[in-house]
């Protein structure tokens, strides 16, 4: 393997989970919430895909438990803020303390066991091309997910009645509402969806990036991916970007410093983030197109009439 | 709804009460820890330490410990619970606990703390450390023998001194075996990030090293070794159980008898405030099983390992280089224990500048 085909590699592996969590928050968001428990989900996908996966030695296993979890952990903020009408931020807070005591609780008979690691995907002849057969042939399957998912909430989003719904919802929750949309329903499945997606990431932290159960182990990527969706003006294609660019600088700094380059090594952990609040600082200097695509219900409860 | 809560909660406020009243005549002994006692590095050895308070001195003391305490303001706020919540004696376990330690201990004179890796100790605030150093010497005497590409990989954590002494004895002892020795260093400017940590490795991979070490709490750099096939050593704790085929041996702390008996000497009140800095005589520091390597290589770093017990040989002895070029210790001379506290500098030979 060239070391650039390894570059690439690793890149892919760091921005896979972050662009995961991130188009499901997008998706969330755009429907209105806010959800900050990202870091919560992630870390209960983490320890029960683990733990499943450990017990009956599937990983696929692993990763439809995880995603359950996901939405399990996300079905308890819904419950909390879409039919108990608690505050958003204060919930999605609690919802990542509790998801990292709960997951520490869980997991703590699965500390320092084996994991079983999700087998790269295979295609005889195409994954053994020169140069391109790893990237593009012998990813990990849930590299394809991830790109799919993108893809499919673009689509979705943008081209289908059921995104303009959900944008809709977004929006204005009381016009929608008056046109007769299930203005909670719509919200409970998207925060469902998000829930799914994050439990995803978790998956592939503990099945994937790092085969194993460590407490904690999401390490504040769930903020990093809260933070791109912001970044990324709630659009998926940048949103991909987004976390393509922050997985790149996080890898290229890793590479600066074991090349022996005489730039502090406190810079290069800080380039990620310098990088990102710079993207976001010249995308909102276009006012229009960022308050074009704000949902403007962001964070507020409704309350249907009856 | 709300009574049975009412009620729940009651019930869980008296039983908390009548713990704390059984318990009230018993030496509270607390500890923070920096990463989650399941990191199976650093923080479990601590705990481990504190288990041992646990079971032997169970009649007299019981512990408390609050886990993945941040270094900073946060710490203070930790401490500072533990020490209104009867603590008779305190644990901050990473070097970055150090200010917050002397800031709280000002403030709480009757309790005693003990702060590990540090240097500023007042009548009430111990320090203790380890001279992992010397654990670094041996593995890099291995590692040097052991590679085939004549470079290692060396994932930091933050550049402090102590990582920074872990590095430099790392690579005078390879330079004993391969005076052209190569070291990699990337810094993860974390105690506890497994991906970062697993990132950092496969980097150092890609670029050359056959041998990852590092100075991070988590088990993820070794395990990234285990599947690409190259050597690792297992830092704080045994990790061959997460590398089988790619470790080699372990620098494991042993914090026990140290808690074990500043525990009993807050309880005989024969507590002063000292600095201990124990090593692989004292049994602080011991090396895990060798393995995966051939004999002679065995025997070599077993022979270094008891020369080092029995003070025969000093890591830093000279001649010590520095990356500039000018002298650290002469011939016959020891880095003297001052630069060694406070090592800003790397030796020769180091591939990264601080």
């Amino acid at each position: 393997m060239s070391p650039y085909e390894a570059i690439l590699l690793t890149i892919i592996t760091a921005s896979t989970p972050l662009l995961l969590a991130a188009i499901g928050e997008l998706v969330v968001e755009r429907s209105g919430v806010l959800n900050l428990g990202i870091e919560g989900m992630m870390v209960m996908g983490a320890v029960c895909g683990f733990a499943a996966a450990h017990v009956t030695g599937s990983a696929w296993l692993g990763v439809i438990t995880a995603t359950f979890a996901g939405i399990a952990t996300s079905l308890l903020f819904g419950l909390l803020t879409q039919t108990l009408m608690t505050n958003q931020v204060a919930t999605g807070l609690a919802i990542t303390l509790l998801g990292l005591g709960l997951s520490g609780l869980i997991g703590s008979g699965f500390v320092g066991l084996p994991g079983v690691k999700l087998a790269n995907v295979a295609i005889p002849w195409l994954s053994d091309l020169p140069y391109v057969g790893r990237l593009l042939f012998g990813q990990d399957p849930l590299v394809y997910v991830s790109i799919s998912l993108t893809v499919g909430v673009a689509y979705v989003l943008n081209h289908t009645r059921m995104g303009l719904v959900i944008r809709a919802v977004g929006q204005n929750h009381a016009s929608a509402h008056a046109l007769g949309y299930r203005v909670v329903a719509v919200r409970y499945a998207c925060i469902a969806f998000g829930g799914a997606t994050s439990g995803l990431a978790g998956a592939y932290l503990s099945l994937v990036y790092t085969p194993q159960w460590i407490e904690n182990m999401t390490a504040g990527r769930g903020w990093i991916a809260l933070a791109l969706v912001v970044f990324s003006t709630w659009l998926p294609a940048r949103l991909a970007a987004g976390a393509y660019l922050f997985g790149g600088v996080w890898i290229l700094g890793l590479y600066a410093q074991g090349m022996g380059v005489g730039i502090p090594s406190q810079l290069l952990s800080s380039l990620p983030y310098i990088a990102t609040i710079l993207a976001l600082v010249i995308i909102s200097t276009n006012r229009r197109l960022s308050l074009i695509n704000t949902p403007a219900s962001l964070g507020k409860g409704f309350v249907p009439d009856r | 709804m709300k009574k049975l809560l009412t009620a729940l909660a009651s019930v869980a406020l008296v039983s908390a009460l009548s713990i704390s009243a059984v318990a009230a005549d018993k030496l509270k002994v607390g500890f923070i820890y920096i990463g989650p006692p399941g990191d199976f590095g650093w923080t479990y050895q601590h705990d481990q330490g504190r288990q041992a308070i646990d079971a032997r001195l169970g009649d007299h003391a019981e512990t408390v410990f609050v886990e993945n305490v941040p270094e900073g303001p946060d710490a203070e706020r930790t401490i500072t619970r533990l020490a209104r919540q009867g603590a008779g004696l305190i644990f901050t376990t990473s070097f970055g606990y150090m200010d917050p330690t002397m800031n709280v201990a000002a403030k709480f004179p009757d309790v005693k703390f003990e702060h590990a890796t540090g240097y500023k100790r007042t009548d009430n605030v111990s320090t203790y450390g380890a001279r992992f150093y010397e654990g670094r010497y041996v593995i890099g005497q291995i590692a040097a023998k052991m590679s085939k590409s004549g470079v290692a990989g060396y994932i930091g954590s933050f550049p402090i001194p102590e990582v920074v002494r872990g590095i430099n004895a790392f690579l005078l002892g390879a330079q004993t075996v391969n005076p052209d020795f190569k070291l990699k260093v990337v810094w993860a400017n974390s105690w506890f990030d497994p991906g970062k940590e697993a990132d950092a490795a496969k980097v150092l991979i890609s670029q050359g090293a056959d041998i990852i070490t590092q100075h991070t709490d988590s088990t993820a750099a070794v395990q990234v070794a285990e599947e690409q096939g190259v050597y690792a050593f297992g830092q704080a704790s045994d990790m061959a159980p997460f590398a089988p085929n790619a470790l080699l041996t372990s620098i494991i702390d042993n914090w026990d008898d140290y808690y074990v008996d500043r525990t009993q000497a807050v309880l005989d009140g024969s507590w002063v405030s000292t600095d201990t800095f124990g090593g692989i005589d004292s049994g602080m520091v011991f090396m895990g099983p060798y393995i995966n390597m051939p004999a002679d290589v065995k025997a070599m770093a077993e022979a270094t390992a008891a020369a080092i017990k029995v003070g025969e040989l000093h890591p830093f002895a000279g001649p010590v280089y520095k990356q500039d070029g000018s002298l650290a210790a002469a011939e016959g001379e020891t880095v003297d224990i001052g630069s060694l506290m406070g090592m800003d500098w790397y030796v020769q030979g180091v591939d990264d500048q601080l």
